[in-house]
């Protein structure tokens, strides 16, 4: 166990198991997006409500699901960067960044896009919304304050003490703003409150969960392939790899 | 070499005793070098005034709707005015190097910092707590609700204290840090922000107000425990970056 740890943390042998990974990741991907694109936009059926543009959900919900994950996992890649001192955790965390803030943003778009046909505006605050821009703004913090330091070993603990703090207050924020979402207004109607979706309507919101996840972990592979690459071009199994190629 | 430690080991007889005397030291430090930069202490509190006599020129002099809006105004304003204090929570002991000396302390730096944010809050904090009554007067805001802007401001200026020490700790060593500060402290303040001008509100609407001000506490509590060791951390990598 430890041993596997140890070897992890090594930037060239994790080089060498990413590049094995990586490709089954896409391939996953890019099936599972491509089924639940097709069977959600095409087969699955209207909402008796909504009508069509309940398929905004293939969008937005996956990538709901990320943005929150991601903030996660960038914190807990900090955090093993800051104990173990692993800078494999610290390349990941770093182009987890952007990535998160991008997914962010994607929800909050796509959630105002289906604001207007359903509740009639782009924008209201409600809770979920409210906490969502929070963490678009949390996201943006981290990727600023990293790049505000001219040393990239001050950058990257300082990046990982801010995503720890964040995590730490995410279920904070999360649970305040929905106190005070309740307290000043009434629900008059939500997004959660539909009823139960039937199978054939959750079935690809499931695969379109799964392959924005495969995609997330094959992009995350890929960029701290190149982050390694960037960060380690001084060493010799670096220049002997470019020489091969 | 060895001598000379023993030498000046007795005068610190317990580790505790040492621990007291070295927060009571930098309290008092902190203290005197505030007061003697009164202008410094002053401009949070002119900040405050001048933001909440903004408001009714842009908005409305009329009474009613100030009076709806006062909490919110007051909690808002009280809180930029404490996010601006806090870039020279750690600026002048950084540039002349104290900072570095409270690293080199044999006390925990956790709790040093914990005594200079106590200072923050004693200067910064509880006078705009005790401000903001009488810029509720102005704003019309309801009477039986100033006690409780009072109370929430002062109990929720501390965790604001706390939280907003870690950005300046991480942006302390950065030239430019102060706009970088804000964007990193001001989603954090969010949930003092809510439960503050909450528990004003319900005051005004004749609520209780001790589930407000019991999260307001809970939260301080949390951030007491939590905070003081992430503005260690990052002072260590302001510093040693």
């Amino acid at each position: 166990m430890w041993a596997f740890i140890h070897k992890l943390g090594s930037p060239k042998w994790f080089y060498g198991i990413s590049a094995r990974l990586e490709p089954w990741f896409w391939v996953a991907a890019a099936l599972l997006i491509v089924t639940g694109t097709v069977w959600g936009l095409a087969f699955a059926p209207a909402d008796y409500q909504q009508g069509n543009s309940f398929r905004i959900i293939y969008v937005h919900v996956p990538a709901a699901f990320l943005a929150q994950s991601i903030f996660v996992s960038m914190a807990v890649a900090g955090l093993v960067f800051m104990v173990w001192k692993i800078k494999v955790a610290d390349m990941a965390a770093t182009v987890m960044a952007p990535l998160g803030a991008s997914m962010t943003f994607v929800s909050l778009f796509s959630g105002a896009v289906w604001g207007v046909p359903t509740w009639g505006t782009w924008w209201m605050w409600d809770a979920r919304l409210t906490s969502m821009l929070i963490l678009l703004f949390l996201y943006l913090g981290v990727i600023a304050l990293r790049g505000a330091f001219t040393s990239r070993d001050s950058a990257s603990r300082a990046a990982s003490v801010l995503a720890v703090v964040g995590v730490i207050n995410i279920p904070i924020i999360k649970y305040s703003v929905d106190w005070w979402y309740t307290l000043h207004q009434p629900a008059s109607f939500t997004i959660t409150s539909r009823p139960a979706m039937p199978t054939e309507m959750w079935m690809p919101l499931l695969i379109m969960v799964l392959g924005f996840y495969s995609f997330f972990i094959a992009l995350t592979l890929m960029r701290t392939r190149n982050e390694i690459l960037r960060r380690e071009s001084n060493k010799r199994w670096v220049r002997d790899r470019v020489q091969e190629a | 070499m060895q001598q000379e430690i023993t030498a000046v080991a007795p005068r610190l007889k317990e580790p505790g005793e040492g621990l007291t005397l070295a927060l009571t030291a930098t309290l008092k430090r902190d203290l005197v070098l505030m007061l003697r930069r009164r202008g410094e202490v002053l401009n949070p509190l002119v900040f405050f005034a001048l933001v909440i006599t903004l408001f009714p020129i842009g908005i409305s002099p009329d009474p009613d709707l100030l009076a709806l809006i006062a909490p919110g105004l007051l909690w808002v304003a009280a809180l930029l005015a404490a996010l601006l204090s806090l870039d020279s929570l750690f600026r002048s002991d950084f540039d002349d190097g104290s900072l570095e000396q409270l690293l080199l302390a044999p006390q925990p730096l956790a709790a040093l910092s914990l005594a200079k944010v106590a200072v923050h809050w004693l200067l910064t904090g509880l006078p705009l707590a005790l401000m903001a009554p009488v810029l509720g007067i102005m704003l019309a805001l309801p009477s039986g609700s100033y006690l409780v802007l009072a109370v929430s401001l002062a109990l929720g200026s501390a965790t604001l204290s706390l939280i907003g020490a870690i950005g300046a700790a991480l942006t302390v060593g950065l030239a430019r840090g102060g706009v970088l500060l804000s964007l990193l402290v001001l989603p954090l303040y969010i949930p003092v922000l809510i439960f503050g001008a909450g528990a004003v509100q319900a005051a005004i609407a004749g609520d209780s107000v001790s589930a407000h001000l019991a999260i307001l506490g809970a939260l301080l509590a949390a951030a007491l425990m939590l905070a003081p060791w992430a503005i260690a951390a990052s002072l260590r990598i302001s510093i040693n970056g």
